[in-house]
């Protein structure tokens, strides 16, 4: 015990010295993790891979994401009907966003102003301006949208509705939808892929990812998994990442509790990696060698080398661990 | 005999879709409620109908970008009423019914002639019967049987190694039926009933429960659990905390395996509650969860085929393309031996989700979900071609 508690001290006066001499705030890299039955983010450092901070949050926090220079950090806290707005070093609420009912995922534009968020008890998508905090549209789509992306472009957002079993392509200029297209039952997660020329949707009860051509919005493949020892019923793909080149995906597979690795050029599935108990969201750290998958059901974070496409650690967390975000 | 199908089709930048327009009537024979002990929770008087006004919702929503259109009639028949006039007068306008009535009237409905090419979706009766040797081409079951539900509770018991059971059934026919299922349940999870009572209210039986019931339970043989046969919900309510041994109750009353109940909330559950609870203004029970079932397959059906003959969308249901997102954490599905929605049984208590069947280790060689109920094997329906 002693040992141990003398090791940390030391760390943390070394890492306070090295933030003194730079003159800059400790900047350890982080990956924040929404709590969504604790009402809490676990904030895990990458260096130790330990939790160092718990952070109270409005209630039942889900979607996360920093604002792209990372001075603030946006909470979707759904049961409070609002996107909490909070700063990082000191973990404090600045203020609540206009947000629409239940918000549970959102997706900030490449012009780090507006965040498109999927209200799922009201079959909308709300855009809200960050900067004068109003809502600036609200868009009628299918019934419990949650997935939410933008293009990196910033011209197209993307919201897939649960029930509605839908893909909707929404115009960020006009703010109107530009297209609808039919996926697999209960997508949840969309990204744009290959450089903003491909569009990837999860459908949790289909148990299939599509990925669409952007252009002509046709379907250009659907990735199915099967791993081995668990009914195909239970395979059932989430929340997903690319690595830095944006040749791998890494799919979470929710109560099959496994990530499936996936080539991006021909889709075809990898490998299956072992995390923990219903995962759903995930994020890298900066230099992508790690990933940190969110396990529901256990409560923990599962570390997975990129690598070598291992799980190399578990961090247990606050209950019902759901998104996760990077703090470089 | 046709749905209303506008022809105009239109392409859209992703999909061919047609313009669809589609009628679904929700059919219900009303009956006599009996006489119960207690006057607490009385039926809701749209029981079933909420749950099929929000699965037209959810397909409007859906179908506002794919050009269709959705409409739900509603006929109620008062006891005694003409059901046969009524189902002629619905299918007069459409072939898509959802049916709220008991067995034998679903079969009368089911063998109407204007009913042949029609698809009736049962959603109120849970008879064995109407999945065996009564059942019927045109006839889907959305409700989960009888025999689901007690083999999920069998699975429960069996999986808890309480296998040592007694049970108390009540007299209505819905009762014995009940008490049948479990028996039959137990046999095929290699269990047995130690011992069983009738609970008749007669005249030895003039006293409160708590007085009534040590005396009524001390002369079962000992047991790990009391199973109650109860299913109109009059005397069970007053079994648990008053029998002889101190003893957990299930079956209708206690631990109970259920299509549906409020306390069910994984699987974005909490969403489908929230929308049910905004629209009805309490919460959803089982038979409004087959009504909703019964409405988005159709809907499902519609969407994925493009099509709204019965034909085509009765192939669909049944084969092995159709899934339907139930909030029960697997895709539901239609056996294509009975024409009953396999899902699975969540076993509650008023408070919390206890289990969900099929429990871990309950395999199967094709699907899970057919450990529970009647089976392919020993399907004795003979209307499926199976």
């Amino acid at each position: 015990m002693m040992f141990l508690l003398g090791k940390n001290t030391h760390k943390t006066l070394t890492a306070c010295l090295a933030a003194c001499l730079l003159g800059a705030p400790v900047a350890a890299e982080e990956i924040w993790v929404t709590n969504e039955k604790d009402d809490t983010i676990s904030v895990i450092d990458v260096a130790t891979l330990e939790v160092v901070r718990t952070i109270p949050t409005g209630d039942r926090p889900r979607g996360i994401t920093f604002s792209h220079d990372h001075s603030v950090v946006y909470i979707c806290a759904s049961d409070s009907d609002t996107v909490q707005v909070m700063d990082p070093d000191t973990g404090e609420v600045l203020f609540d966003l206009p947000s629409g009912e239940d918000p549970e995922q959102f997706v900030l534009h490449p012009d780090n102003r507006h965040l498109y968020i999927a209200n799922e008890d009201d079959a909308i998508t709300t855009v809200v301006d960050v900067v004068s905090r109003t809502v600036v549209a609200q868009i009628d789509v299918g019934i419990e949208p949650e997935g939410m992306a933008v293009s990196p472009d910033g011209k197209l957002a993307i919201t897939t509705s649960e029930t509605t079993n839908m893909a909707h392509w929404i115009d960020t200029e006009t703010r109107e939808l530009v297209a609808n297209t039919l996926v697999d039952s209960r997508p949840r997660h969309a990204e744009f892929a290959a450089g903003g020329t491909q569009l990837w949707v999860s459908a949790e009860i289909g148990g299939t990812v599509s990925v669409f051509d952007v252009e002509t919005k046709a379907e250009l493949a659907k990735i199915d998994f099967a791993v081995k020892g668990v009914h195909p019923d239970r395979v059932q793909p989430v929340g997903f990442e690319f690595d830095g080149e944006e040749k791998t995906a890494f799919v979470a597979l929710g109560p099959s509790n496994h990530v499936a690795v996936v080539n991006a050029e021909t889709f075809e599935v990898e490998q299956y990696i072992l995390v923990g108990r219903r995962v759903w969201h995930m994020a890298f750290n900066s230099d992508k060698s790690l990933l940190f998958t969110t396990n529901g059901i256990s409560g923990d974070v599962t570390v997975i080398d990129v690598a070598k496409r291992e799980a190399i650690k578990t961090i247990k967390v606050g209950r019902f661990p759901w998104g996760a975000a990077l703090r470089p | 005999m046709f749905l209303r199908l506008a022809t105009a089709l239109c392409l859209s930048a992703s999909a061919a879709v047609a313009d669809v327009s589609v009628t679904i009537h929700y059919l219900r024979q009303e009956v006599e409620q009996p006489p119960v002990l207690s006057n607490l929770d009385p039926i809701p008087g749209d029981l079933g109908l909420k749950g099929a006004e929000l699965g037209l919702a959810d397909n409007a929503t859906t179908g506002r970008f794919l050009g269709q259109t959705w409409a739900l009639e509603v006929t109620e028949v008062p006891v005694g009423g003409d059901l046969a006039a009524a189902a002629r007068a619905a299918l007069a306008t459409t072939d898509l019914i959802v049916l709220d009535a008991p067995a034998d009237a679903a079969l009368a409905l089911a063998d109407l002639p204007e009913a042949a090419g029609a698809l009736i979706f049962n959603s109120a009766a849970p008879d064995d019967r109407l999945r065996g040797a009564d059942c019927r081409a045109n006839l889907l079951h959305t409700l989960p049987s009888n025999a689901m539900r007690t083999d999920a509770l069998a699975q429960f018991l069996l999986n808890r190694r309480w296998d040592d059971l007694a049970m108390i059934t009540g007299t209505h026919p819905d009762d014995a039926a009940f008490a049948e299922a479990v028996r039959n349940s137990l046999t095929k999870f290699g269990m047995r009933l130690k011992s069983e009572k009738t609970w008749a209210f007669d005249a030895d039986m003039r006293r409160t429960a708590s007085q009534e019931v040590p005396l009524f339970t001390q002369d079962l043989k000992d047991h790990d659990v009391l199973l109650i046969a109860d299913e109109i919900h009059d005397f069970g309510r007053y079994i648990a905390y008053n029998t002889w041994t101190p003893r957990p109750v299930a079956g209708s009353e206690g631990l109970v395996p259920v299509a549906w109940a409020q306390v069910v909330e994984q699987w974005g559950a909490a969403q489908l509650q929230s929308r049910f609870t905004d629209l009805a203004a309490r919460p959803m029970r089982s038979r409004d969860y087959a009504a909703w079932a019964a409405v988005r397959a159709i809907g499902e059906a519609v969407t994925r085929t493009g099509a709204a003959d019965t034909a085509t969308l009765r192939a669909y249901l049944l084969g092995p393309d159709f899934e339907l997102a139930g909030f029960k954490g697997r895709p539901l599905s239609f056996r294509d031996w009975n024409g009953q929605l396999r899902q699975p049984i969540p076993l509650v208590t008023r408070r919390a989700v206890v289990a969900q069947a099929p429990l871990e280790g309950f395999l199967h060689q094709v699907n899970e979900l057919d450990t529970l109920g009647r089976d392919a094997p020993e399907s004795d329906c003979p209307a499926f071609g199976k």
